[in-house]
């Protein structure tokens, strides 16, 4: 259970289409990420598949069954909101139970299967409190807890970790990748954050002005980036691009490098530049490198034992099997 | 950081604060001091303060002459009757235009609060045909339903109000929870608008309660409330003043007690989302 198809579905806003004609497939036990910069339409995507949304014209399948006309509540699908979008007038236990009363399922098997999402998401100190009384964190396992106890063919997360401090978004991020390990069931997860979608998805679906621009697995969509902005948009740093004569060089209208292909000399190589900002993260450090005949910035990683300041002058020389060359169009070449 | 205030500004301030509350509570204090008195001391001249008789001849008098507890019980089923109805429609419909706004219901809206800028005269003439023709002059049910149709622009002003509050995110996860329209209403949306839903129940019984023009003229005997039975001692009796001040008394006492007792929770509603 969880295959999910969309055949040809678009979306307008009164003139202003957001999504132009788009095919996608997403298979049963995938975790697939949507990222994209804000307003590239990846959570209307979302809630078009939660329906949330009507579209207008295409259709979407679940599980083979027709779904472009059901109703959000009989999809069979469970949704993280980013606001958590608990029921505040409840308590955590009755907020996890509303689906299952809502499903008419009788109150002995609602109680065992609270009580057994509590416990799995750690919230069972918690069971009688109200929303208002609980960290983000907790809140958005509750969130979690509502969502999973109806076995939904499919989970939709709609940024679920941006109100979230950054260390703890990045226990979330192993919580939920962990759940999908464990349930194995569908997952859609919109994110605008590459390093989330990086490290959650099996799938990543890159998404530009309600485009699609790549739909690949992480690795995939960073070494071999099909068009300009998958390339940008993917990898932090982000990719550095080369246009004008040195991409020339090259045969291509833009080329790609990413700051980690990059060799960094003090005495000699193919770019000569001067360090600007150089950003220590102990185990690695970005340079910012300017003045080296490009007309863009180049930043580079290297080791975070190599000793640089400001206003060193540096050697750089890129790694041409790592190179990626995009044509007149941006697309690879 | 607080002001300094110097005690001389703290003092005259007080003063004119107690003085301007004073004067509007006048009226009221003199038709409680009036209804209190003899007809003679009611009129006389200088007006007397305290120092009078204090009888409780005219409240005694009002209800040997009227009936007064059927004038309120008639209040009562008036005012709870169409505050209970008009917020049956209301619910709905500020569920709609909250939640769910098409082109116009900005314009749905104000077209309903301009209804309330209508001289309630302008329709007494359809109205009461219309009563006559259905048969229910003078009867409850008729002014529970007008009242309520006056009433209903104000129920789905604030009510829309105060839905507008609740995040649209909440009821989207009622539905993906699997909630019908019915449940989403009853088991999220009314809970989370409790203290606004009950701040508009409030608000309108004291509307019902108090209108008195359609109150008036609507009725006769069967379904007079205590809005016609005031005004039934000052038509014919006007000089009365004693006597019309206990009947007076006798009707704003019911709804003075309620809001005195509901005011937390009227001041609450009424400020209700604009302090998170």
């Amino acid at each position: 259970m969880g295959n999910i198809t969309l055949n040809q579905v678009t979306k307008s806003f009164g003139d202003v289409q957001v999504i132009p004609p788009l095919d996608l497939e997403i298979n049963e036990g995938e975790f697939v990420v949507f990222v994209g910069p804000s307003g590239c339409g990846k959570s209307t995507l979302l809630r078009l598949i939660a329906g949330l949304e009507d579209v207008t014209s295409g259709n979407i399948t679940i599980d083979g069954r027709e779904a472009t006309e059901v109703p959000p509540a009989k999809r069979g699908l469970a949704m993280v909101f980013q606001s958590y979008a608990l029921y505040p007038h409840m308590s955590v236990r009755k907020n996890i139970a509303f689906p299952l009363k809502m499903a008419g399922m009788p109150q002995d098997q609602i109680d065992a299967k609270v009580n057994n999402a509590a416990s799995v998401l750690n919230l069972a100190d918690y069971i009688d409190r109200r929303p208002g009384q609980l960290s983000g964190g907790q809140r958005q396992r509750v969130a979690i807890g509502r969502a999973i106890v109806r076995e939904p063919a499919a989970f939709l997360f709609d940024e679920p970790l941006s109100n979230l401090d950054a260390s703890l978004r990045v226990n979330m991020r192993l919580e939920i990748s962990e759940l999908h390990n464990t349930l194995k069931t569908t997952m859609i997860y919109v994110t605008h954050d590459q390093v989330e979608a990086m490290t959650m998805a099996d799938k990543i679906v890159v998404l530009q002005a309600g485009n699609i621009e790549q739909v690949g697995s992480p690795l995939d969509l960073y070494h071999s980036p099909q068009n300009t902005f998958v390339a940008g948009f993917i990898g932090s740093p982000n990719m550095n691009l080369f246009t004008g004569s040195e991409a020339q060089k090259h045969g291509a209208k833009t080329i790609g490098i990413r700051p980690e292909h990059v060799q960094v000399s003090k005495t000699e190589g193919m770019w000569k530049g001067r360090v600007g900002v150089a950003e220590h993260l102990g185990s690695d450090t970005f340079i910012h490198v300017h003045d080296t005949g490009l007309a863009e910035m180049v930043t580079v990683r290297i080791s975070g034992d190599m000793q640089v300041k400001h206003n060193d002058t540096i050697y750089l020389s890129p790694d041409m099997e790592k190179m990626h060359k995009f044509d007149d169009n941006d697309q690879r070449i | 950081m607080a002001r300094a205030i110097t005690t001389k500004q703290k003092v005259s301030w007080t003063i004119l604060a107690w003085a301007f509350g004073l004067l509007m509570f006048f009226p009221i204090m003199w038709t409680f001091l009036t209804s209190f008195k003899t007809e003679g001391a009611a009129i006389a001249d200088p007006p007397v303060w305290f120092f009078f008789d204090w009888t409780l001849e005219n409240y005694t008098a009002v209800q040997e002459r009227s009936n007064y507890p059927k004038a309120l019980m008639n209040s009562i089923i008036i005012a709870v009757g169409s505050t209970i109805l008009g917020i049956i429609i209301a619910v709905p419909a500020a569920w709609a235009m909250a939640f769910v706004p098409g082109k116009r219901t900005k314009d749905v809206l104000m077209w309903m609060l301009s209804t309330k800028m209508l001289p309630a005269v302008g329709v007494l003439y359809p109205l009461v045909l219309l009563a006559k023709w259905l048969g229910v002059i003078d009867s409850r049910i008729l002014l529970i339903v007008v009242l309520m149709l006056i009433n209903l622009p104000i129920i789905v002003w604030m009510l829309y109000t105060y839905f507008k509050e609740i995040p649209g995110e909440i009821l989207e996860a009622a539905r993906m929870d699997g909630a019908s329209l019915k449940s989403e209403i009853i088991h999220v949306l009314t809970p989370m608008a409790i203290p606004g839903i009950a701040s508009t129940i409030l608000l309108n019984i004291i509307l019902a309660w108090n209108e008195a023009f359609w109150t008036i003229l609507l009725t006769t005997v069967n379904a007079a409330p205590l809005t016609a039975f005031i005004a039934s001692f000052s038509a014919p009796e006007g000089l009365f003043y004693a006597k019309l001040s206990a009947a007076s008394m006798m009707a704003v006492a019911p709804i003075l007690i309620m809001g005195w007792f509901s005011q937390k929770q009227l001041v609450r509603g009424l400020t209700f989302g604009a302090v998170k």
